[in-house]
């Protein structure tokens, strides 16, 4: 597999919204390549016709009754919001 | 008398005969760890006064005539990724800081059904991303066996806590060792059940299609009697299975002629301490001599399954780490004007940097260009490593391994290398791959006054052999399982 760079890593952080410093870059991208460099062990076991995992127990689209339930009250889910307003979550400005 | 030294069984029969009270047992607890907790830092958050006042309402309860069942008045401890309604669910993380969880998990339901007292919220590594409790945001859980070593993790409190008396019996939860290893290092018992046997709901989700709940205890018996009480399907869970739930205190026994033991050679891993190997040996040397067989055995592709293991791990944790963005719970940077730069400084501050390490690889694994490579992959290799299982127990009926490579390491020797510290859970790893029932038992000390852990695993809803040949060794190895603290 591909090293990755310093660059690749900027742009993993930013579709998972995290933040890194020249230098965390810098620590981080050896690290990854590591690790990555040890699961891509992997690609030269034969998976031909083998189907992927989901479910360990075979279990497929469980559903249930769509039945009418006690809601959470709204001031409760509004309880462990950094920030509130107008009985709503409330954000800095959408960029 | 110790009252936090003795099991829930043997508490329950003084509750029965009033010779003790749920305040005496729960005031010994709490003594206990006002004197030993400040060294062995199990604990993120204690409730005394509130687990005070449960255990008089349980005293009540007892004197009016009411049941008691295994756990009524007996304090459980409860890892802090476990929701607690109204009790601070840290997760062991700076963003959940002061996450305040608005309902019960269904376990901690299915507990106070029985009138357990909570003594307090068990220190973790964060997310339950770790092997030695060092990822914490509240400090490293040390050994009560040797305090310049790690108790393992990420269950390292939960472990800790009921190895050094801090509390009876504990919950942790296990997605690739987390309540194993932990065991094995401190010198207890811990059990992860067949994935789906305990509901999910209200634990925070690490590696959903791994994770899962289990008992920590001081014998067998209590671990049974505290899998009767968690173990159950739960609508609000949809990967619990619907199945009927056994007595597991039945499977008590200690008859284990004609079992057939299997012993895979992929699992006595290279590196492995002489020490661990000879201790799991002469165990296995136990159960020939009760009757049952023992053979050394292939399962070729276990080989991968610490390199699946960090595949799907991750993937799935960068998945379900993305709601924690500042905005409806926990920790929120103030400094951003734009709603993105606040997910991101929130994030980076809020996140260590384990679980931010994971979230990268699970992102880059799941990314466009690398799903099939890596993600995808992962998945069809997983398969394999369950086809392998099934084969296995086509013919032995358990499999006997030793749950870590090593006894319990030095605080600081694992953390530069993250990968060196991954190599700790390659023992454990292949059980929640496989969603298998397993429970890491002491087979006693090493040289240095260290314990060490033998692991069996059973087939899917097998636990009745997974709990017999635990119960039975338990029985031949007769370990002391009492820190010198």
């Amino acid at each position: 597999m591909k090293r990755i760079r310093s660059s690749d890593v900027r742009h993993v952080a930013k579709l998972a919204e995290l933040d890194f410093s020249d230098e965390e870059v810098e620590k981080i991208t050896p690290q990854l390549n590591r690790i990555l460099d040890h699961v891509a062990r992997i690609s030269t076991v034969d998976t031909e016709g083998i189907a992927s995992t989901s479910h360990v127990m075979d279990i497929n689209n469980v559903s249930r009754e769509d039945e009418i339930r006690e809601p959470v009250p709204q001031e409760e889910a509004l309880k462990n919001a950094p920030e509130e307003a107008e009985d709503g979550f409330s954000v800095p400005k959408i960029d | 008398m110790e009252l936090n030294y003795l099991t829930a069984h043997e508490l329950r029969k003084k509750l029965g005969s009033r010779e003790v009270s749920s305040t005496d047992i729960t005031q010994s607890v709490f003594d206990r760890i006002k004197r030993k907790d400040k060294d062995i830092n199990s604990y993120i958050r204690t409730e005394e006064e509130s687990a005070l006042e449960s255990a008089g309402k349980a005293d009540c309860h007892i004197a009016e005539g009411g049941s008691i069942e295994d756990f009524t008045g007996i304090p459980v401890g409860i890892k802090d990724n476990i929701c607690t309604r109204g009790i601070t669910t840290t997760c062991a993380s700076r963003i959940l800081e002061s996450y305040v969880p608005i309902y019960d998990a269904t376990v901690i339901k299915r507990l106070k059904k029985n009138n357990f007292i909570l003594p307090g919220k068990l220190n973790m590594d964060e997310f339950a991303m770790g092997s030695s409790n060092e990822n914490s945001h509240f400090g490293p859980v040390k050994n009560p066996w040797d305090k310049s070593r790690v108790p393992g993790g990420s269950s390292g409190g939960p472990a800790a806590s009921v190895a050094a008396g801090e509390a009876i019996c504990s919950l942790g939860s296990d997605t690739g060792g987390s309540i194993r290893q932990p065991a094995a290092l401190c010198g207890v018992i811990g059990f992860k059940p067949t994935y789906g046997m305990v509901s999910r709901y209200g634990l925070i989700a690490f590696a959903s299609s791994l994770d899962q709940i289990g008992p920590f205890s001081r014998d067998m018996e209590d671990c049974a009697a505290l899998l009767n009480v968690v173990c159950g399907h739960d609508p609000c869970d949809s990967t619990s299975i619907d199945a009927g739930i056994p007595d597991y205190k039945s499977f008590l026994t200690d008859d284990i002629k004609g079992l057939k033991i299997g012993v895979p050679r992929e699992l006595m891993v290279e590196g492995i301490d002489p020490e661990v190997k000879s201790s799991v040996e002469a165990a296995l040397k136990m159960a020939e001599d009760m009757g049952a067989s023992v053979e050394e055995i292939s399962i070729p592709n276990l080989e991968y399954a610490l390199n699946v293991y960090y595949i799907i791990a991750p993937s799935e944790a960068s998945s379900n780490l993305s709601r924690f963005d500042g905005v409806r719970y926990g920790f929120r940077d103030r400094s951003a004007k734009t709603l993105r730069k606040m997910y991101r400084l929130t994030r980076a501050q809020g996140f260590g940097e384990e679980v931010k390490r994971r979230i990268m690889i699970g992102t880059y694994c799941l990314s466009a260009g690398y799903y099939d490579a890596y993600y995808e992959k992962a998945l069809k290799v997983r398969t394999l490593i369950i086809d392998d299982f099934n084969k296995a127990f086509s013919k032995y009926d358990v499999l006997i391994s030793p749950t870590s490579p090593t006894t319990a390491f030095k605080l600081g020797e694992r953390t530069e290398d993250p990968l060196t510290m991954y190599l700790s859970d390659i023992c454990t790893i292949p059980a929640n791959l496989a969603g298998l029932p397993a429970v890491s038992i002491p087979s006693g000390l090493s040289s240095e006054g260290l314990p060490i852990g033998l692991q069996i695993i059973g087939n899917t809803l097998r636990e009745d052999n997974v709990i017999k040949t635990a119960y039975s060794l338990e029985k031949a190895i007769g370990f002391e399982t009492r820190p010198k603290i």
